[in-house]
């Protein structure tokens, strides 16, 4: 079953967003040619509003990484048609519209962690009391005021992934790409990053797409769920979260909860019965 | 401590080694030199001891072999002899003497900086030429390689003759073969250096839509200092090694190569061994020296101590 997803504005999001952050039609993206040609994202049709935290969920080979470097234009589709914020991906990523966090922290060791939130700014050319004063505001965000003077090693994995994170808020960008930013953390340290992501999305009102491997990360964190399966890489089924925006961690208790996480876990199930 | 006294032991070893050879090098002489003094000798003649074996003579000689460490012009001096010319011709000289060490030192020394100068800078700008052109990639990098593949000690005579006919002459030439030996480790470091970001770190530069020069001066340049570091102690090296050879050909007058080249005329070994020392403590200090910035650079850097 494929749901064919249209907008479907959540009540607590912008309704009067002219259309779409992300919207894809028919997008495609197939690697190299011939025999040894890899069908990465097959047909892929989705709608991404304004203020959502959409996940994106299947397992490896499933395109989602790949569907998020199409956004960010760090790939270039080979069919179909993907708009972020109206634009090309390409346009998009020249007007700066989106921040991306990696599955690893990726801070320069060689600076500090004010610094390397700076980095971005610096290349944007901001003047340099706007970049103390982000600086502090994203630290503070992220709960890392006042480790701004240390350098990347001083910190925990955990906290280096809060930086990183804080570089991808530092400048103006309505669109938060995460690359299962929380996979090499252990399960304590992402509950509480869990936690204080849907805080600072509160906060902050970003659209967010956020690719993970973990069930439950997904289903706490998200509005919508995307489930994708592999081979060709394509869209399973989108499942929308009944869960309220207020999310206490106990909330991974209630029958609602368990609900919404077995719908996922049938789901990728079934996915991969297509092998 | 241990480590202190591991030190001590392999250079004791050492010592012990060189002091030992010398036995067997020195014998000889010092059998010609008791003949001639009307001393009893075993075989006689000098022609009988030219066919026996040095570990032969020692042993039908050992009365003689105290005096192998203390010859004049020894085959293999004594590391006693080598300190000794070390510190008669450092310390006890004044520096402007001809037969200073230091002065000769110093001379070598200014070619080898200027060479080494020269070398890192043409070593830098062709490594980020060959990161940023697919052409220059593949049509410099292969003439580095080969030019690698000459000896210098071939190629040190041509250099110079070439620049004296044009009216280059003095430290240029020797400082040119200098930068000849160390802009190749230069240039290989700091290709491998620039290139060191991974796919993440450049994907993520290209999603802030950085130009061609802020990826550079933000991320390449700083990802390549501790290849460069490691490159510059090879290129120091190297450099004076091409200063010593520059130094050779020219039947320079002064110079580290010059007093090699002298002490080989003239069969003053402890000369051309105390020469070999204090090029290589020279090599020591600066790469020690490059070291020292490196730490403070790197140090400053926030990389960990």
């Amino acid at each position: 079953m494929n749901m064919q997803m249209t907008s479907q504005v959540d009540s607590a999001s912008d309704a009067a967003q002219a259309g779409p952050v992300i919207e894809a039609r028919d997008l495609n993206l197939v690697f190299g040619s011939g025999e040894t040609s890899v069908h990465a994202l097959k047909d892929i049709n989705l709608n991404i509003n304004k203020g959502e935290f959409v996940s994106f969920i299947g397992p490896s080979g499933c395109g989602k990484t790949t569907f998020l470097r199409c956004v960010a234009a760090l790939e270039t589709p080979t069919g179909g048609s993907l708009s972020v914020n109206g634009m090309t991906p390409e346009q998009a990523r020249q007007s700066r519209a989106y921040g991306y966090v990696f599955q690893a922290a990726g801070l320069y060791p060689w600076r500090t962690i004010a610094k390397n939130i700076k980095l971005p700014l610096e290349i944007m050319g901001y003047s340099k009391a706007e970049q103390d004063q982000r600086v502090a505001e994203v630290l503070e965000l992220v709960e890392l005021a006042g480790f701004g003077g240390k350098f990347p090693w001083q910190l925990s994995g955990g906290m280096q992934q809060r930086a990183s994170i804080a570089r991808a808020l530092a400048f103006d960008a309505d669109l938060l790409l995460m690359d299962e930013p929380f996979g090499a953390l252990d399960e304590i340290v992402r509950d509480h990053l869990n936690e204080q992501l849907l805080k600072l999305w509160a906060r902050t009102n970003k659209t967010i797409g956020f690719v993970t491997h973990s069930i439950p990360e997904a289903v706490y964190l998200s509005t919508k769920i995307v489930v994708m399966s592999p081979r060709p890489g394509r869209i399973h089924e989108v499942i929308e979260s009944t869960l309220p925006r207020e999310r206490p961690l106990d909330i991974r208790d209630t029958p609602e909860f368990i609900e919404i996480a077995h719908r996922v876990r049938e789901g990728l199930r079934a996915g991969h019965g297509h092998d | 401590m241990k480590t202190v006294v591991a030190v001590l032991t392999v250079v004791a070893a050492i010592v012990g080694l060189w002091y030992i050879a010398c036995v067997p090098m020195n014998i000889k002489g010092v059998l010609d030199a008791a003949e001639r003094a009307g001393e009893q000798v075993e075989p006689a003649t000098a022609r009988e001891r030219r066919e026996a074996s040095a570990l032969g003579l020692v042993a039908q000689n050992s009365f003689a072999i105290d005096r192998v460490w203390s010859v004049d012009r020894p085959r293999l001096p004594a590391p006693h002899q080598v300190v000794v010319e070390l510190w008669q011709t450092t310390v006890m000289k004044k520096i402007t003497s001809k037969r200073s060490l230091i002065y000769h030192a110093q001379v070598t020394l200014s070619a080898t900086l200027l060479g080494f100068a020269i070398g890192t800078g043409l070593g830098i700008l062709l490594a980020v030429g060959i990161v940023h052109s697919r052409v220059m990639d593949m049509s410099v990098m292969p003439w580095a390689i080969v030019s690698q593949t000459i000896p210098i000690i071939a190629l040190a005579p041509m250099i110079i003759v070439v620049l004296y006919s044009i009216g280059v002459q003095g430290l240029l030439p020797k400082a040119i073969i200098a930068a000849y030996l160390s802009f190749f480790p230069v240039v290989v470091g700091m290709v491998k250096g620039l290139r060191s970001p991974d796919h993440m770190q450049l994907d993520l530069m290209k999603t802030y839509f950085a130009s061609g020069n802020q990826v550079f001066w933000k991320l390449r340049l700083p990802s390549s200092m501790p290849y460069l570091f490691t490159s510059l102690k090879i290129g120091i090296a190297a450099s004076l090694v091409g200063a010593i050879v520059g130094e050779l050909p020219t039947g320079a007058v002064a110079g580290l190569g010059a007093r090699l080249l002298a002490g080989s005329y003239y069969g003053q070994t402890v000369q051309i061994w105390s020469a070999l020392f204090a090029a290589a403590i020279l090599a020591a200090l600066l790469v020690a020296l490059l070291g020292l910035i490196e730490r403070v650079l790197l140090g400053r850097m926030g990389v960990k101590a």
